[in-house]
């Protein structure tokens, strides 16, 4: 069962400086789905993660080649704005980074940079996105307190608000739980189940189990290589090519 | 064997022993060195101290009456020179730190910025002379004086303001980022208002020094004498620091000023001190409030 696709890789290779980090990538990403990005630290699935709303022109001497195609524009294209391409392609990171703000400007944060600013409205929105990100329950009468007094789960789970406030498309997670203790991990995990009925969902992770829990389609990646890219069940079940085999049997990475 | 391993042992000890007390003696040294210095001051100069000498200008040739008019113009100055210094300083602070493509220019102005902070303070004072004073006509006033000190602070503040923007976690700004917020709204909603709090540290202890200067003013805004408070900043003005040294080597009544002498470095002192205090406040109520 092929969706429709809502973002496209055409030949992409990239560089930080002279080293070349991915080779000739091509895939699509279908909409509304998770696809889990797997492979050994240093394959490039963070940095292929990180093109797609991109955060490596915050890198100094990076380069990329090929296209990427959003809804049906080429967010590389010289006429981008990445801000545009950023506020529909939200990102959760690794580490949980809220600001040092309160609760609730933590989640309004952005969208009060970006024209909302009735009150009001914005309380419905920080209600809708911490509900959406199963924090409602635990915040709703703390909102005014330091989004640093919350545990790691929460402050994740708070970016997650955070990223959902914008109402992106698409939200790329890079190793979201890999900070956090099992319980926490349980609760993010149940989160994506959730969100990917209404978003689509990209996620790096180091974690196998966690990639055969959350997606429906896994990309192996080695040497920046995009090495197998199938619907999840085979990757784990049954993959078509013996390195991918051999990484998900822990015979190697 | 067991005893050239306590005896290695011992040595051990007694090398990290005589460590210890260099390192203590020196801390030491300068506590003492402070504690001397600032004791000395007040013990010859509360005396002189009182309502009428921080109120009232001075009288008969100086050796009478009070300092007010230097206390004012040393306030008018400093805070002329944070007004300058502060708004350049920090702004130069974020394009170093936050915009300039990192290479041999910015390197180039880097060097600048760092020697510019070692420059000797009489050159900033002839700088002083020849530009503000002579070359832009605004004679020796306020105008002038500041000026010249919110160029010799320049460097501290700027070197202050861009370690506070280095120390703003990376992961604040990616976390606005890509949130598709902006690079100018990401800097000036989380990076400016997290370093904010060193900024002014860094700034206030820098200008406590610059406002203890002489030789800076001296050329460009100090007056030997005048009654009158400025009423403009086109206006000459006594200042604390300038006064001290016109008493100390200029003046007919050296020796009997000698009290007003102290008095005035006192007050000095004091002033820098409480500038200085205010700056250690910030940063201790910031540090507990800082969690990350």
């Amino acid at each position: 069962m092929e969706g429709d696709s809502i973002i496209e890789l055409k030949n992409v290779n990239f560089f930080y400086g002279q080293t070349k980090a991915l080779t000739d990538i091509t895939m699509s990403f279908e909409k509304d789905r998770v696809t889990a990005l797997i492979g050994p630290s240093g394959c490039g699935k963070s940095t292929l993660l990180r093109l797609l709303n991109r955060m490596n022109d915050l890198i100094a001497g990076t380069r990329v080649e090929g296209e990427i195609i959003f809804e049906g524009i080429n967010i590389y294209g010289t006429d981008v704005d990445p801000v545009d391409v950023r506020r529909k392609i939200g990102m959760v990171f690794q580490k949980p980074n809220p600001f040092p703000k309160s609760i609730f400007n933590n989640v309004t944060y952005a969208p009060r940079l970006t024209g909302i600013s009735k009150k009001s409205d914005l309380e419905l929105l920080a209600e809708e996105s911490l509900r959406q990100a199963v924090l409602w329950e635990e915040v709703k009468d703390i909102l005014d307190k330091s989004a640093m007094t919350l545990s790691g789960g929460q402050q994740q789970r708070l970016c997650i608000a955070r990223a959902l406030a914008m109402k992106p498309d698409v939200i790329l997670m890079d190793e979201p739980t890999s900070a956090l203790d099992p319980i926490s991990t349980a609760k993010i995990e149940e989160l994506i189940d959730e969100l990917r009925r209404k978003y689509t969902i990209i996620i790096v992770t180091h974690n196998m189990q966690q990639a055969a829990r959350v997606s429906s389609k896994t990309g192996f990646f080695y040497l920046g290589k995009l090495i197998e890219y199938n619907a999840t069940e085979k990757i784990f079940t049954n993959p078509d090519v013996k390195q991918t085999e051999d990484y998900i049997t822990g015979r190697f990475g | 064997m067991q005893d050239v391993l306590m005896a290695s042992m011992k040595f051990r000890y007694f090398k990290q022993q005589a460590f210890f007390t260099v390192v203590r003696l020196s801390a030491l040294l300068i506590v003492l060195a402070l504690g001397g210095l600032i004791a000395y001051i007040i013990v010859n100069g509360i005396s002189a101290i009182s309502w009428d000498f921080l109120t009232l200008p001075p009288t008969d040739s100086m050796t009478k009456g009070g300092i007010m008019p230097a206390i004012v113009g040393t306030f008018y100055l400093t805070v002329g020179a944070i007004a300058v210094a502060l708004p350049l300083g920090v702004a130069s602070a974020i394009y170093l730190a936050e915009y300039a493509r990192q290479g041999k220019f910015i390197r180039v102005v880097r060097i600048g910025v760092n020697c510019l902070a070692g420059v000797p303070s009489v050159v900033f004072g002839l700088f002083g002379l020849g530009f503000f004073v002579v070359f832009l006509h605004f004679g020796s006033c306020i105008l002038s004086g500041a000026l010249t000190l919110g160029i010799l602070v320049l460097p501290t503040i700027i070197g202050a303001s861009e370690e506070a923007l280095k120390a703003v976690p990376q992961t604040f700004r990616e976390a606005s980022l890509a949130l598709g917020v902006s690079k100018w709204q990401t800097i000036y909603k989380i990076v400016l208002p997290n370093a904010l709090p060193g900024i002014l540290t860094g700034s206030i202890l820098g200008i406590g020094r610059a406002a203890g200067e002489t030789a800076p003013i001296m050329f460009t805004a100090a007056a030997f004498f005048t009654a009158k408070l400025p009423s403009s900043i086109f206006d000459e003005v006594m200042a604390l620091p300038y006064h001290v040294y016109v008493l100390a080597t200029a003046g007919t009544h050296i020796e009997q000023t000698r009290p007003i002498q102290y008095g005035t470095v006192l007050v000095l002192v004091g002033l820098v001190l409480g500038v200085d205090l205010i700056a250690i406040v910030i940063r201790s109520y910031v540090r507990k409030k800082k969690r990350w």
